[in-house]
């Protein structure tokens, strides 16, 4: 049984990369706003049941924090953002997908190798799980390093969250008044994302990052 | 006596796929009809137009070679081959020792090989398009079905299909994170690797879709019939593939008595009946592809064979 | 044993002679090819009986007076002795028909036996010196082959570039043997051996420039698609099926053999290189139209593989698990074994194929399945063994790589547990974009419609050049139904390298393989072969038999639209437009560019294909331009006055004795 518990655990943790990856390769707005919600949906799954094999109830309320926030309301307003904005383009990569998932290979590699070297001594499937979740932080940087569109930007912050509140979850015991400061700062940061994003539309027409650096302070 | 029990096991699963094939085949073609809302061909109508092509005469372009009439037989052969070492209702074939998962992988890459050769044959640019197309999937679909391989083989401690599929049935591999990765892998590639849906479309003859159409375009009669079968073999092989390594339940072990074959055959019956349904429900739900997305879709499933088999690499719980 | 493999090599410079004589006469080819392939089958015989006795060796008094030279012969040099001398057979019997159709046959003949015996000779060597004379004397033989057209201008800078590479591999050989060496300074290499240096990863990695470079590891390959096209080509059979093997020779003796105890990350580096240069190669070899080019490239993914299983072994025998570094390494040897074979295959076809049309251009040719019909069946052959499908040898080989790969994960280092699966992806892909590379090649020279009238009108090849060829692809056949004779005689090499040997392979029933445990994994070549052969002719008597075998000839049905013009096929260049898009927009830059002209204009629209060699631009193309510079600098002293030639004199002798001052 024990064994079968923490297989489910690694098998969550698991999922959780494979759909940053999911993220990475997606090309057209509104997929990936489905894929985060199933990105955070997993999340909630894995939370539950790391509050159901560690018997700590607050967890479940992390579990459903993140079901609500994050994979319903927060994909559904960006969805209507994206609406009003009018952009229902394609996303513009910096890089192309077949790179961009070699380099997020490299990326699990190296948090892999990092977790695994740096945590000697802890307990095996911990280890794992932390080396997992380290990979969803990475993955979610790469996202927010290779996408030129701000809402692309803003999902690829969003896994990175997911990224740490799997690695907070996965080590026992994470005080609930931690986690509503996260969900706080989660949902003003999306606040000031938000009106960011109206501002810089009403003003320059646009979202797209490469054109607003000409109306940065210095010439480069 | 088990010698003899164990030739006819394999000479049974041998007859078994190669009957099986055009019904799977039928069966995908009806299910993508209803769900369409229409009726559809009956389920034997593969066989008949198995038939029907045997009978015909062979039209052959004048500069055909003697190559290209010597393809399809060899074509079907090698996908044969393959096909019967795949264990359907039974794990321990008796040749299951000739050729390990490496070697059943490599008779389907010669197939395909020999195949896009035909395609040059003629030297019409239709043949051209098919050829040049098909080894672009291939050198993406082969390395991610390797990358499968080496995953399973770490997992089970072996490359024979008979040994992976008896370890896996015996539930002391568990759960694991890497096996889910080689699934979805292993599906991707199955779906490249058979044409269908988004990578291709077996039912098209518009040039700018086609792939696996577009290199037997100039084959007819019996020709055509055979490769027809080798690619329903191709689909049977991978739908058992899948079955045999992730769903292995039911399967017999050798030694068992024939009521365990009896229940092993139904298991794999009911074991294509679902993959076959599976994928006639996928390729209804989604559109082709373009042909510059498809090696980003399989560079998706190299990519995830690599993380399974560095996950494999890394530690023994992955 | 070693003093009679001496005694030939010294009949085959004696021919020598005999070809400066006869070039110009009619005769001169069949005397000196004969001879060769006479010689050539001696050594043969010589390497196969020393291949289970014991070592033997010889000291000559040649060379320096106090040192002289010493020869040996054990079983890795039998081995390699081998696999030169059998590509050197073939070799020499294609010549003897291949050679009527050759130009200039003074310029080749002398050479052509000359290069036999350096090869042999560097397999034999057992001291750094006549090691050392004998690969400059294989190489500049080679380069004078290699410039045998030399008044064609592509052969000109390919013969300049080959020198340049060679001289710079032999400078990295000369240090290498110097640190092995010692201070001490002794040159022979059971003196190195016992010497046990402390500058083993330097020695390696030299070793790697040195032999790396003659091999053709990348970024050390430049001179390899250039030269062995250039040559007459069964010499570029020679160069590509059998020189890169001493050099892997070279690798194998220094880095097994000579440095002693392995340190870990060396595998790495060659792990590394050898990946990369899979890849590469292949990918380079796609983007080619030139048939013989094509071949060249592809024998650098080739070596890549080679290496790829020297540097499991060389990780093996670092972390002392012998077992799994025997199976590494008889897959690598393995390999050096199968692509000497079907690489010269290939050549000889694609000589072949030369003299009948006079085109080397893929896209001038095709159609000739149908007037070459016995060349183009055994080019099959070579081409499905070299794309590693069951049953022929190729298979085998890479199937045993494979399979050390898996046993890696034993391997306690993490570098080595990240880069083995990498490498292990890139030899997949390498693999399966050979594949695409043959099916081009075969498929754009030999099928279709003919693209030209010269490939319209082309002959069959001679009798001589079809036995060469045929041999070769029966032995492709064999290698691949019964691999475990060649896995049984590689076994007291593999002892001698790593201590340890893989079971016996010879005895297993039904002539499988069982590398390591009938548990783990087996293959037998023989009953997939009889499987495919039977299945395909049992459904074809059936089908004939009960269904129909008649069959009519028409135009082609292309859809419902003939085509008359050969030039709407498929040519090489457009087969490989989706591999070029998918790997070559990173890997060459590769952008496609549409020259349209406005409307109206009746000049016809033309597509580029940009393609940069980035190892050229990024190593090479600075370096050379470095080296300009630098000369450019430096020619300033050629034209000084009397005055400041002078005080340059002045100045050194001031600085000398100021040296000597302070020095402690």
């Amino acid at each position: 049984m024990t064994g079968l518990t923490f297989d489910i655990a690694h098998m969550l943790a698991g999922t959780l990369v494979l759909v940053s990856f999911l993220q990475l390769y997606q090309d057209r707005l509104y997929a990936l706003l489905n894929v985060f919600a199933v990105h955070a949906f997993v999340l909630t799954l894995s939370v539950a049941w790391q509050a159901y094999i560690q018997s700590a109830p607050h967890l479940y309320v992390t579990a459903a924090i993140a079901l609500v926030f994050k994979a319903i309301i927060i994909p559904v307003a960006l969805h209507r953002i994206i609406v009003r904005l009018g952009i229902h383009r394609e996303i513009e990569k910096v890089v192309g997908v077949g790179t961009a998932m070699l380099i997020g290979m490299a990326l699990v590699a190296l948090s892999m190798v990092v977790m695994l070297r740096v945590t000697e001594g802890a307990d095996l499937l911990a280890r794992e799980d932390l080396a997992f979740a380290l990979s969803v932080v990475l993955l979610g940087l790469l996202m927010m390093v290779t996408r030129r569109n701000a809402v692309g930007q803003v999902v690829g912050f969003m896994s990175l969250e997911n990224g740490l509140v799997l690695a907070a979850t996965g080590a026992k015991g994470m005080p609930l008044v931690v986690e509503i400061s996260v969900a706080f700062s989660i949902l003003i940061a999306f606040i000031v994302i938000g009106i960011f994003l109206f501002r810089i539309r009403e003003r320059f027409d646009t979202v797209d990052l490469q054109a607003l650096d000409r109306f940065r302070g210095e010439r480069r | 006596m088990a010698l003899i029990l164990d030739l006819a096991v394999q000479g049974a699963q041998m007859l078994l796929v190669l009957l099986l094939a055009p019904l799977l085949t039928g069966l995908v073609r009806k299910v993508k009809a209803h769900l369409l809302r229409r009726q559809g061909p009956p389920l034997i109508q593969p066989y008949r137009d198995l038939v029907r092509l045997l009978r015909k005469e062979v039209v052959l372009a004048e500069n055909a070679s003697w190559l290209f009439r010597v393809i399809p037989y060899l074509v079907f052969a090698a996908t044969w081959v393959a096909a019967s070492l795949v264990p359907t209702f039974r794990t321990g074939l008796l040749f299951s020792w000739s050729a390990d998962l490496i070697a059943i992988i490599a008779l389907l890459g010669s197939a395909r090989f020999y195949l896009a050769l035909a395609g040059l044959d003629v030297g019409t640019s239709f043949g051209g398009i098919g050829s040049s197309r098909e080894v672009m999937i291939a050198s993406l679909a082969e390395p991610a079905m390797v990358m499968i391989v080496f995953t399973l083989a770490l997992i089970a401690g072996s490359t024979q299909l008979s040994t992976m599929a008896s370890i896996l049935i015996s539930g002391e591999v568990g759960l694991r994170v890497s096996l889910g990765l080689a699934l979805i892998a292993l599906i991707i590639v199955a779906i490249a690797e058979n044409a269908r849906i988004p990578v291709d479309n077996p039912a098209t003859h518009l040039e700018l879709t086609m792939v696996h159409e577009a290199m037997v375009l100039e084959y007819s009669g019996r020709h055509l019939a055979l490769i027809d079968l080798a690619a329903s073999l191709k689909l049977l092989l991978y739908v058992s593939l899948i079955g045999c390594l992730f769903a292995p339940w039911g399967m017999a072990a050798p030694g068992t008595g024939i009521a365990a074959l009896g229940i092993g055959v139904i298991s794999y019956l009911g074991k294509l009946a679902v993959g076959g349904i599976l994928l006639a429900v996928f390729e209804t739900s989604i559109a082709k592809m373009r042909v510059f997305r498809v090696p980003e879709f399989l560079g998706a499933a190299l990519m995830l064979g690599l993380l399974a088999t560095l996950l494999r690499f890394v530690s023994g719980s992955l | 044993m070693v003093l009679t493999a001496l005694t030939v090599c010294a009949a085959l410079l004696a021919i020598v002679p005999v070809a400066i004589i006869t070039a110009r006469s009619a005769h001169g080819r069949i005397i000196v090819y004969g001879a060769s392939l006479a010689a050539s089958l001696a050594l043969l015989l010589i390497a196969l009986a020393s291949l289970f006795a014991p070592a033997s060796t010889a000291t000559l008094p040649l060379g320096l007076p106090w040192l002289g030279s010493h020869f040996r012969l054990d079983a890795l040099g039998a081995f390699f002795l081998a696999v030169v001398n059998l590509g050197g057979a073939a070799a020499s019997l294609y010549a003897i028909g291949y050679g009527a159709h050759e130009t200039a046959p003074q310029r080749v003949l002398p050479f052509y036996p000359a290069f036999l015996a350096g090869m042999s000779l560097v397999v034999l060597a057992d001291d750094a010196f006549s090691f050392l004379v004998a690969w400059e004397f294989m190489s500049l033989s080679s380069w004078a082959l290699v410039m045998a057209h030399h008044r064609v201008a592509d052969n000109a800078r390919a013969g300049y570039i080959y020198l340049i590479m060679a001289s710079a591999g032999t400078a990295a050989l000369i240090l290498t043997f110097g640190l092995l060496a010692g201070p001490d300074g002794g040159y022979t290499f059971a003196q190195m051996r016992a010497a046990h240096s402390d500058y083993g990863a330097a020695v390696l990695l030299l070793a790697l420039l040195g032999a790396g470079s003659k091999a053709g590891l990348v970024p050390l390959h430049v001179w390899l698609p250039l030269a062995h096209p250039a040559a007459p080509s069964h010499v570029s059979a020679l160069m590509s099926g059998v020189m890169t093997k001493v050099a892997v020779y070279g690798f194998v003796r220094i880095g097994f053999d000579l440095v002693g105890e392995p340190v870990w990350w060396w595998s790495m580096v060659v792990l590394a290189l050898a990946g990369i240069t899979a890849v590469m190669g292949v990918l380079y070899a796609l983007m080619q139209h030139d048939l013989k080019r094509l071949l060249a490239y592809h024998t650098v993914e080739n070596i890549g593989i080679i290496f790829i299983g020297l540097g499991l072994a060389l990780a093996f025998k670092a972390y002392g698990m012998p077992l799994a570094a025997a199976l590494a390494l008889t897959a690598g040897l393995l390999h050096v074994f199968n692509h000497s074979v079907f690489k010269s295959l290939l050549f000889f076809g694609a000589g072949a194929v030369l003299n009948a049309t006079g085109e080397r251009d893929m896209e001038h040719l095709g159609g000739l399945i149908h007037r070459m019909p016995q060349t183009a069946f055994v080019f099959l052959v070579g081409c499905a063994a070299i794309s590693a499908l069951p049953p022929l040898n190729g298979f085998v080989s890479e199937w045993l790589t494979f399979q050390a790969i898996l046993l890696s994960p034993q391997l306690p280092s993490w570098g080595l547990k990240l880069i083995v699966p990498a490498v292990g992806a890139l030899l997949a892909l390498s693999a399966a974009l050979a594949a695409a590379c043959f099916v081009k090649a075969f498929g754009v020279t030999f099928l279709g419609r003919a693209r030209t009238p010269a490939a319209a009108r082309a002959a069959e090849a001679d009798r001589y050049s079809l036995a060469a060829m045929g041999f070769l692809a029966a032995l492709c056949l064999v290698a691949g139904i019964i691999p475990g004779i060649f896995m049984d005689a590689l076994a007291p090499a593999v002892a001698s390298l790593v201590g340890q040997r893989l079971p016996t392979q010879s005895g297993v029933e039904w002539v499988s393989i069982v590398p390591i445990a009938e548990s783990r994994s087996s293959y037998n070549g023989l009953l997939v072969f009889l499987f495919v052969i039977t299945s395909g002719t049992l459904a074809a008597s059936a089908i004939h038999r009960f269904a129909s075998d008649r069959l009519r000839r028409a135009p082609p049905w292309d859809c419902g639209y003939p085509d008359a013009s050969p030039a709407t096929q498929y040519t090489a260049d457009s087969f490989a437009q989706p591999i070029r898009r998918v790997f070559g927009t990173v890997v060459f830059r590769a952008r496609e560019h549409a020259e349209m002209p406005p409307p109206g204009d009746t000049r016809p629209a033309r597509l580029k294909v940009d393609l940069r060699d980035l190892v050229w631009d990024t190593i090479y193309a600075p370096l050379a331009a470095g080296v300009s510079i630098a000369a450019d600098r430096l020619n300033h002293l050629q034209f000084l006055t009397i005055r400041q030639f002078l005080s340059l004199v002045f100045a050194a002798l001031v600085i000398l004795l100021l040296v000597l001052a302070i020095w402690p």
